[in-house]
């Protein structure tokens, strides 16, 4: 292999794995009937799925007067969940595309995984405007096409449909993006069946043969997906936080939010990743491929982006203070002092403080804590995506117009509907595809497997590697 | 790939990437014409021993991404100065600074739809697409070599089998494709 093998680096595969052995770990779990606790889980979740499914028809069927969202709170819940999945959906391209750019190895573990977890991150995401609308059979009103209206065009100034084109845009190229890496695994599950289940996988592997010309291709169309999707996957929460950042309310009216914004999603969807990789590693037995040294780069990650956020409030609180406007000033004194103190601590408390447990190495490597400490940051990005929004629109400009507000059953039905729908399509997912790429993990085996470079390994692979470290 | 007419096709199938390469090299030495080379995983620095040129798959996503760029901009154009003008908040109609995060969108968009359209495309794949594959073990662990044998003589396939035998593979065998 042509890569400089450090041998610092902890390996990255464990247990000595042949080839055959990674295809046999990883292709397996889909060839096997399902375990109890896969069972149990898939209950839960489509009993979740059912019951939101309920509520958004009662919500279609009686009217959005079903939620408590009043003349002053016009946004609550709904669009709280919105920013909150969108922000989950951007750990998948930010593992692949962004780690691919810097050559971080360990991407490959976990960017499977993570890309499905955004695709249906999306998806819930996408539900919850379209819910909004009220009427959501005139939901096509929103793309711009020839009309007998006029034909009546669409607002291109507006950042609500700037979201529209971004939210669509990054939901196709990340199907796209997932569905080519699948491509060759497919294959690798399509050669292991037989009978109707190679019927299916050949459809599902497009006819992949493993060529060198086509791994050349598949290589180079990877590495331009990744840079495109780089600069898309930044735009898409900027521009979420366009829909804030462009508005004339004190508290949203601030240029911080966008990379405000693109920290904290980077935040949640890591969080989410680690909630959803820490389960699947034991369910599926992959704690030879998704190793401590995978879960401790992610806390890193959830470090940095945790106190860049931190950041960000301590920003705003200054600005207001520094700008001397005394709507801006009250804006901020209400988030943390007014009636949604309790949201604002929860913010800071679980964005903030939480993630600082991570700077102990002990508490990093220890998969419980992460798994324990997963929850805190999901958590607390609902409670930011809450004080953000219900919180500044509570005390509007108008006195007489302050309101209070609390979800309605209906409202809390969808969001756990959503949850639903997330984990239903996440643990399909792990039946019918191979949950860790497994080319990408055979093509990084010889230089991140423990046999090469790990305390085990024998002279002549140490040699071997040096030999190749020193030639380039 | 796939072709209208059947190859008899002679392989051997490697163990390691590395054997493969070595055999990939000797090959070249004694001037065998390899009909392609099929692996479990992209194999680095067997592009430049086959021969293969790069990819100009980036070339066709730049068109792309600029046929995206110049709709985007060109359709809100249009739209906001000829088809239907609109004052929004005493802006320009052509306020080309709210254009930009849609132009940029739909250049990914474009970029990467077209790409991938022609990824498949080229590579012969799709929805429903059967190709004739030499072995099952070359999506697991098997590294293989393949020769087309459609006219050589018995001396040619010997020679080939021996060169196989040589280069150290695993296992030899014909099929047609």
């Amino acid at each position: 292999m042509s890569a400089v093998v450090s041998p610092l680096r902890e390996p990255l595969i464990e247990g000595s794995k042949s080839y055959h052995d990674i295809t046999e770990d990883l292709v397996g779990p889909t060839e096997k009937a399902p375990n109890s606790t896969w069972v149990i889980g898939f209950i839960i979740s489509v009993a979740a799925l059912t019951f939101g499914v309920f509520c958004i028809i009662y919500s279609i069927w009686v009217g959005i007067g079903s939620w408590n969202l009043n003349r002053t709170i016009g946004w609550g819940w709904d669009i709280t969940n919105f920013v909150w999945w969108v922000g989950i959906g951007h750990a998948g391209t930010l593992i692949s595309a962004i780690l691919l750019l810097f050559r971080q190895k360990w991407r490959t573990g976990v960017n499977r995984a993570a890309e499905a977890m955004t695709i249906f991150a999306v998806m819930c995401a996408g539900l919850f405007p379209l819910i909004h609308m009220g009427r959501i059979w005139l939901a096509i009103f929103i793309f711009p096409y020839p009309n007998t209206r006029g034909p009546l065009w669409v607002n291109f100034n507006s950042p609500l449909l700037w979201d529209v084109f971004a939210i669509s845009t990054y939901f196709t190229v990340s199907v796209l993006f997932w569905y080519t890496g699948l491509v060759p695994d497919f294959a690798t599950v399509r050669d292991r069946a037989k009978g109707v289940r190679k019927k299916i996988y050949n459809f599902l592997s497009f006819g992949w043969t493993g060529s060198a010309k086509h791994w050349q291709r598949w290589e180079s169309l990877s590495l331009i997906l990744a840079g495109i999707a780089t600069p898309l996957v930044l735009s898409v929460h900027t521009i979420v936080s366009f829909d804030f950042a462009t508005s004339v309310i004190p508290g949203w009216h601030t240029t911080i939010f966008p990379p405000y914004f693109v920290a904290g999603a980077i935040f949640s969807g890591f969080a989410m990743v680690l909630t959803l990789m820490l389960i699947a590693r034991k369910l599926l037995s992959l704690e030879e491929y998704i190793t401590i040294a995978h879960i401790e780069s992610m806390n890193k990650v959830i470090l940095l982006t945790g106190n860049i956020v931190g950041v960000a409030y301590l920003t705003e609180l200054f600005i207001a203070w520094y700008s001397v406007y005394t709507y801006e000033q009250f804006a901020f004194y209400n988030r943390a002092a007014g009636i949604y103190w309790w949201s604002y601590f929860g913010m800071m408390a679980c964005n903030v403080i939480s993630p600082q447990i991570f700077w102990v190495k002990k508490f990093r490597r220890s998969s419980f804590v992460t798994f324990f400490m997963s929850f805190f940051f999901n958590i607390g990005r609902r409670f930011e995506r809450f004080v953000i929004i219900a919180t500044t629109l509570a005390r509007d400009y108008l006195p007489s117009s302050w309101s209070y507000y609390v979800p309605t059953w209906v409202e809390i039905g969808i969001f756990i509907g959503t949850g639903g729908l997330f984990f239903t399509l996440f643990l399909l997912f792990t039946r019918v595809a191979p949950v860790v790429a497994v080319a990408e993990i055979k093509s990084i085996l010889k230089t991140s497997g423990d046999q090469y470079i790990g305390p085990k390994a024998s002279h002549h692979h140490a040699d071997k590697a040096k030999v190749e470290e020193t030639s380039h | 790939m796939a072709t209208a007419t059947h190859n008899e096709v002679l392989f051997g199938l490697y163990d390691d990437e590395e054997i493969l390469m070595d055999a990939v090299k000797e090959a070249n030495a004694q001037h065998l014409t390899i009909m392609d080379v099929y692996t479990p995983f992209p194999v680095h620095g067997l592009d430049p021993l086959l021969g293969l040129k790069e990819s100009r798959l980036h070339i066709a996503g730049f068109i792309y991404g600029s046929i995206g760029t110049m709709t985007a901009f060109g359709v809100m154009t249009w739209i906001f100065t000829r088809d239907w003008p609109i004052i929004f908040g005493g802006k320009p109609y052509w306020s080309v600074p709210s254009f930009i995060p849609i132009t940029f969108e739909l250049t990914v968009l474009f970029a990467a739809i077209g790409m991938v359209v022609t990824f498949y495309t080229v590579c012969g794949l799709g929805p429903g697409v059967t190709n004739p594959t030499l072995d099952d073990r070359i999506t697991d662990d098997k590294f293989c070599i393949a020769f087309r044998t459609n006219n050589s003589s018995e001396e040619e396939i010997s020679s080939l089998r021996s060169f196989f035998d040589r280069t150290g593979a695993s296992f030899i065998n014909t099929k047609t494709i």
